[in-house]
């Protein structure tokens, strides 16, 4: 890795923003709905009752955790929209990336006229 | 804002730490290196013209327990930042210490996961199944190696009383980088086991 | 602030020497390195041309075998591409970013030492095989799957998957450093709507830089898996699909269309208005078609694929894109032209090169369009139609804003003029080369000429123009030569410049020419977007007001060497026969990296 917390750049802003931070019981509450969410996520490709719905769920759940943890543990919820910005605009570009390539290789093929 | 560039020797023109704004465009970057290797995984998967495939090798529980420990990881991290913050010397020894072990059994689960999948006839070199899933998780356990060795370092430098609440910033992007590391996870978790 | 880290005790006095080069972090300093080493490969590159037209003067010539004319177009495209247009275009960010924002150094000075010397030591490993005969020669694109170890046993792909490799962790983190210097270390009252246009655009290119090179890295590690440890992403036997290779290299390729060319843009964007002295016309329309070209320059990469039967729903949605990111395009055009209209013009070399710039980018701008349409682009793919398209966008666009940028920012580099009357002769010589070379190139492609072909038979009937095409190339390469005379003879002898010789308007003309180390003895208050004709005596009276005492540098280091070096060797190794020993580059790295995050000043 090449960075390094700075040694003159003090942490003065973050500790300022330290209060905003959340506390410890919120850190456990999410810990906790993280792992709700993870059994959650287990036990839907073993209910063959859901199989029909199972892809959009199981997109909709890891969506979810991702979030979480991006918002809280990671702070962008609490954090300067700066910080969001470097962040989920790139993150976009992947989500479009991941998209588009299933799209081209899996999904238009079938569509093909000839 | 300005009060904080204010209370700075020197002027940035947010108030926010300058190495955080990079790192945090140093995650953005990293998400496009995890987005196309996902993608290749995607776009190969179900076309491996020889086994081992996918329900052959993987075991859900196992994977379900690794993708448990590194969630976990990463509420230790927070409560290792909090600590450091706070400057709770024991705290941060403890937490980070606890984080970086967390993280060595994942990577345990993964070589276990890896060596296994060897003896049931799956390489690097078997199909494109092998390849895309190897060269995928073999990454994503790589940055998991580099974040260990990265919290071992603060630890240690927490046990010899160098890391107080002036140096926060420091844990703060070492946590910003594990708690990437664990999204990517959750991501591939879904992506590679649990839609097979 | 960022700077502070490696603070020294203000070594706010010039230092001198090999080492102070090879240890400086100083933005100043890393960009003349930047800039001198590309333009040392823009003469390598411009051989490698000069070569393949000697050979292409007349049918059925000999003078180059065919592997070896592969190897020269293959390097001549990689070396323009990832040798001079890129890091020439961050030597600029490198010089003016800081200057134009009123900043002392970039946000991230060692880091910055970092990435250029992973460029030098990438450049010259992928050079060296050249020299030695054993250059990639499966063109720049390199396709799938000629690259795999069955097609290309020998070194030369290794060259260019590992050498590119190695380039982009340079630019990757040079991204990252010019974002946040813009985002963090803007002087006070620069609100990013007060920012110079070469600035927007310099934050608009590394955005693309930090996103587009993550997907060519990851695409290369699956070519230099494939050669050396057998995985199977593109080995067809193994049911791999070679598109997929095509989409990757295409996902960063076209957005790398823009990083080169956007650079451009903000050069002209500062040299029109200073030399028609208007203010630059519709100066946010410019601001957020700049965006709008780097996000939709996202979803255009497929436009490069027609002829490989992506089937009709794909062609027709990246042909539609194609033709909407001209509009964009265009608006900035027109935006020139409104800023020379009723403008005081004075055609300095600087400008002549702008104004040519507009121009030549224009046609290469419409013969690009005629490739967005999916059954003309299967008549002109791969022919010497697509040559003259990019050469018209990446020498008309790019190169000819490098040199008005070249003659705009010169005095402010070394303190003295370049000459103008050899600016001149530079000037015309190579318009008249360049159109020369690359007009003719339109026909040759309508009438069936093909690219990347050795030779062609007499009764083609293409003799002649392409004649006429090596004669334009050997004027443009004349043109050069007067150009490096001319610099060489100005570095020492030129007419001394002044603060502000052509009456800028930015930050960087309110300083001493060339800028001390500290660039500013007070940061500046802005509050207008054209500081130096809005509010001069302001910012005169701020900088007058203050001294250098007390101002801390960065100190020097040597740490991003040898990282550089370790970096180097962790991808270089690939090409050993022993799957450890990349991990020795690994190791060095991390020890370097290690050093520098503990070193005390």
């Amino acid at each position: 890795m090449s960075f390094e917390p700075g040694r003159a750049e003090t942490t003065k802003v973050a500790a300022a923003e330290e209060h905003a931070h959340p506390g410890t019981r919120t850190y456990l509450r999410i810990a906790l709905i993280l792992t709700v969410l993870t059994a959650a996520e287990v036990a839907v490709i073993h209910i063959p009752a859901l199989e029909a719905v199972m892809v959009p769920v199981l997109l909709v759940l890891t969506v979810a955790k991702f979030s979480l943890v991006v918002m809280y543990y990671m702070h962008l919820k609490f954090d300067s929209r700066i910080f969001t910005g470097v962040f989920v605009a790139p993150l976009t570009l992947a989500v479009g990336v991941i998209i588009s390539l299933i799209l081209l290789f899996k999904v238009l093929p079938k569509y093909n006229p000839w | 804002m300005s009060h904080a560039a204010a209370a700075d020797a020197h002027h940035t023109s947010t108030g926010l730490p300058t190495w955080k704004i990079g790192f945090w465009t140093f995650i953005g970057s990293e998400s496009l290196f995890f987005g196309t290797l996902i993608s290749t995984y995607m776009v190969y998967k179900g076309r491996s013209l020889v086994g081992p495939y996918p329900p052959d090798v993987f075991s859900i529980p196992l994977t379900t327990l690794s993708t448990f420990v590194l969630l976990m990881s990463s509420l230790l991290m927070v409560l290792a930042l909090n600590a450091v913050q706070r400057g709770d010397r024991r705290g941060s020894i403890l937490w980070l210490f606890g984080t970086a072990f967390f993280g060595a059994i994942f990577l345990g689960c993964q070589a276990y996961e890896f060596t296994h999948f060897y003896h049931v006839g799956l390489t690097l070199q078997t199909n494109l199944f092998g390849s895309s899933f190897f060269i995928l998780t073999g990454f994503h356990g790589a940055h998991v190696m580099v974040g260990i060795v990265w919290l071992l370092i603060l630890w240690v430098m927490a046990l010899r009383g160098q890391l107080g609440p002036q140096d926060a910033l420091k844990v703060e992007i070492a946590g910003l980088y594990w708690h990437f590391v664990d999204v990517v996870w959750i991501a591939i978790f879904t992506l590679v086991y649990l839609l097979q | 602030m960022a700077i502070a880290q490696a603070t020294t005790h203000a070594s706010t006095k010039p230092q001198t020497g090999i080492w102070s080069w090879i240890t400086t972090v100083d933005h100043k300093r890393i960009g003349i390195l930047y800039g001198v080493t590309s333009l040392i490969f823009l003469l390598i590159g411009g051989i490698e041309a000069l070569l393949i037209r000697i050979q292409l003067m007349r049918p059925e010539m000999s003078f180059l075998d065919p592997d070896t004319y592969n190897q020269l177009f293959t390097m001549h495209g990689t070396t323009m591409v990832f040798l001079v247009g890129m890091p020439i275009a961050v030597a600029f960010f490198n010089y003016i970013i800081p200057l134009q924002i009123g900043a002392r150094d970039v946000a991230f000075p060692r880091l910055n030492a970092l990435s250029y010397w992973i460029f030098l030591i990438g450049g010259l490993f992928m050079t060296y095989s050249v020299i030695a005969g054993i250059a990639p020669n499966v063109g720049w694109f390199g396709y799938a799957p000629l690259t795999s170890a069955q097609y290309s046993p020998g070194p030369n792909v290794d060259f260019w998957a590992l050498g590119l490799q190695i380039l982009g962790v340079a630019s990757i983190m040079g991204g990252i450093n010019f974002i946040t210097t813009i985002i963090n270390l803007r002087a006070p009252g620069m609100t990013l709507m007060r920012m110079p246009l070469f600035t927007w655009m310099a934050f608009v290119t590394s955005f693309l830089l930090i996103t587009a090179l993550p997907v060519f890295a990851t695409g290369l590690f699956f070519v230099t898996f494939d050669r050396a440890w057998g995985t199977n992403f593109y080995n067809v036997a193994a049911g791999a699909d070679p598109m997929l290779w095509q989409h990757i290299f295409w996902l960063f390729g076209h957005p790398e269309v823009y990083i080169l060319i956007l650079p451009g843009f903000g050069i002209v964007s500062e040299v029109i208005p200073t030399f028609s002295r208007k203010p630059l016309f519709g100066y946010s329309i410019m601001v957020y078609s700049g965006i709008l070209i780097g996000f939709i320059g996202w979803g255009v990469w497929a436009h490069h694929m027609f002829a490989v039967g992506m089937g009709p729903i794909a062609d027709a949605f990246f042909a539609a894109s194609t033709m909407i990111i001209a509009i964009p395009t265009g608006v900035k055009i027109f935006n020139w032209l409104a800023t020379m209209w009723g403008g005081s013009l004075r055609f300095t070399t600087a400008m002549l090169f702008a104004v040519a710039m507009v121009g030549m980018f224009t046609i290469g701008g419409i013969s690009g369009i005629h490739h967005s349409v999916a059954p003309s682009n299967l008549q002109q793919t791969d022919t010497y139609y697509v040559v003259a398209h990019f050469h018209y966008v990446l020498i008309g666009g790019l190169i000819n804003a490098i040199f008005a940028g070249i003659y705009y920012w010169f005095p402010k580099v070394t303190g003295r003029l370049l000459n103008e009357t050899l600016g001149k002769w530079h000037f015309w010589l190579f318009i008249i080369g360049v159109n020369m070379t690359f007009f003719p190139m339109h026909f040759l492609g309508l009438l069936g000429m093909p690219r990347r072909i050795f030779t062609y038979p007499a009764e083609l009937g293409l003799a002649d123009m392409n004649m006429v095409v090596t004669i334009g190339a050997f004027i443009q390469a004349i043109s050069v030569l007067i150009f490096l005379a001319n610099v060489l003879r100005s570095v020492k002898r030129g007419e001394l410049a002044g603060p502000n010789p052509w009456g800028g308007l930015t930050l960087e003309w309110a300083i001493p020419s060339p800028p001390p180390v500290y660039n500013f003895t007070a940061i500046p208050e802005v509050r207008s977007r054209e500081p130096l004709w809005a509010e001069p005596e302001s910012i005169e009276k701020q900088l007058k007001e203050a001294s250098p005492e007390g101002i801390h540098m960065p100190g020097p280091s040597f740490w991003p060497l040898v990282v550089a070096i370790g970096i180097f060797l962790s991808m270089a190794l690939f090409m050993v026969d022993a799957w450890w020993a990349p991990l020795v580059g690994v190791l060095l790295t991390f020890f370097g990296v290690v050093n520098w995050a503990f070193e005390k000043n």
